[in-house]
């Protein structure tokens, strides 16, 4: 009645077909993202603030500069990190250190897959190719 | 676990307090981190502005003159369509008969008859676009101005149904899609966003500019030619231009009827 032999296999290619994918990828995991500096952005050295609070909260500082300057009419920005005063604007400001959108924000975004719908409006810098 | 739904409820309510409270997602900017440099400009003030329309009409009688649409339109990344059905317009021109329907009659200065008349948002004191917005895209600042915040536009047009002077234009589709013939380096203004898609635009009175201590983007154009037929102030301010023009010439609104109470006057 159970031919244990054929099962046996069966069960095995089952199995093969459905971990492929793993084998597949087995040492292609992607890289983890390695945002570029612009030259303009290593001659500053330090963003508007720490490194850290840049890399976890730049989309909170975004949210709340978009919501200052449209909605209340503040303009400034004083850092905590060092008291310098800066303009609040995507395109002027964040843009104009990190103009290499393609190798800085992208590199990032691309990775977690994410497509920040800004650009639909907010004009991306121009990049040399 | 046996759980009434009263004690659920209770579960439910305490667990989503603490995870409030533990949450680093309300994390905002702590209080003071903010409190820079306040711009000062506006505070206390009403913006109008005054048309001087035999000064505009002189000028353009020389020659065609749009160098206020020119300018407002280049700095804020507004394209040239070349439809008519579909325009996008900030500050445009209307003839004297549409401008003032109702108020003109046939034996009013000829001068006038048929003749372009400059119109642009009336920032009016009683904005029935404010009123019908669902989402707050479009208030009335403290100084007067019916601003947009496009990021919380989400396209109803309600506040163009409620616009009695058809300020406000619609997006049908992606500006930057604008024929290229007519809009060579579009966007023209590297510093400003262009819109998107569905969302409403309209004129701000220019805060960016009004921001820097700057007149608002089409007077400056108009001065620069030396016309001066826009004169923008505060109208809380009875030293102000605006104020000293208004009690010098007579000056009327367009539709005062309504109750708008527009903040932009013409002088005939
Ligand atoms: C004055 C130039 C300058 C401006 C303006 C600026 N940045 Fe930066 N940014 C830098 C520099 C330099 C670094 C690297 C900091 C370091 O290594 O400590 C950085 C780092 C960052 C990082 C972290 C990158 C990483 O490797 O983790 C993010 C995210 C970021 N910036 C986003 C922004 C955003 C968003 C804005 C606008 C709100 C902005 N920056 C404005 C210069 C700038
Ligand atoms: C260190 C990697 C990194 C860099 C560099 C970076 N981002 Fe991000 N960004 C992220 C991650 C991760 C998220 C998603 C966070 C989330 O969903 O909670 C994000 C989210 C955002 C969002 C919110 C998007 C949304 O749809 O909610 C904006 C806006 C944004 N980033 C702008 C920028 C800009 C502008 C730059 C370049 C100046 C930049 N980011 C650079 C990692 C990065
Ligand atoms: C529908 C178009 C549109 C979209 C989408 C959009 N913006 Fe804006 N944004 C604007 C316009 C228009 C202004 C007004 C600029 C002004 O008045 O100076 C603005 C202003 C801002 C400002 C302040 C002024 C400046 O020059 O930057 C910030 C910051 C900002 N937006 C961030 C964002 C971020 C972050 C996103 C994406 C999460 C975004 N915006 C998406 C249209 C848009």
């Amino acid at each position: 009645m159970y031919d244990g032999t054929k099962i046996l296999i069966g069960l095995i290619i089952g199995l093969a077909f459905f971990l492929s994918p793993f084998f597949y990828n087995a040492g292609k995991a992607a890289k983890a993202p390695q945002p570029e500096l612009s030259p303009k952005a290593k001659e500053a050295k330090v963003c508007v603030r720490e490194k850290d609070y840049m890399r976890s909260n730049h989309m909170q500082l975004l949210d709340n500069w978009r919501h200052t300057v449209v909605r209340d009419d503040v303009r400034y920005y004083k850092s905590p990190l060092n008291d310098k005063i800066y303009y609040m604007s995507l395109q002027q400001t964040c843009m104009e250190c990190h103009s290499n959108k393609s190798k800085f924000c992208d590199s990032c975004h691309n990775y977690f897959g994410l497509v920040p719908y800004c650009w639909d409006c907010h004009v991306e810098p121009k990049e040399k190719k | 676990m046996d759980l009434n739904r009263r004690e659920f409820i209770k579960t439910i309510g305490i667990a989503s307090a603490l995870g409030i409270l533990g949450g680093k997602g309300f994390e905002l900017l702590l209080p003071g981190e903010l409190d820079a440099k306040v711009l000062t400009e506006s505070k206390g003030k009403q913006w109008a502005m005054v048309i001087d329309m035999p000064k505009c009409i002189q000028k353009n009688q020389k020659e065609p003159c749009k160098e206020c649409i020119t300018s407002c339109h280049t700095i804020h990344n507004v394209p040239d369509l070349a439809d008519p059905k579909v325009e996008l317009k900030w500050i445009w021109k209307e003839k004297y008969e549409n401008t003032f329907p109702g108020t003109h009659h046939e034996y009013t200065n000829e001068a006038v008859h048929g003749k372009d008349f400059i119109v642009l948002c009336n920032h009016c004191t009683n904005p029935p676009c404010v009123r019908v917005c669902p989402t707050k895209a479009t208030w009335q600042r403290p100084d007067g101005i019916v601003m947009m915040d496009w990021h919380r536009c989400i396209g109803c047009r309600f506040c163009m149904a409620a616009c009695p002077y058809g300020a406000r234009s619609f997006n049908w589709g992606d500006p930057r899609k604008c024929p290229p013939d007519k809009n060579p380096n579009f966007p023209t203004n590297m510093a400003y966003p262009t819109r998107s898609k569905g969302v409403v635009e309209k004129c701000t009175f220019c805060p960016e500019l009004l921001a820097k201590g700057e007149l608002p983007a089409c007077v400056q154009a108009c001065e620069k030619i030396k016309v001066n037929a826009l004169i923008f102030g505060d109208l809380s301010d009875p030293e102000s231009v605006v104020r000293q023009v208004l009690r010098e010439k007579y000056t009327i609104r367009r539709k005062p009827e309504l109750g708008t109470a527009p903040k932009v006057f013409y002088i005939i």
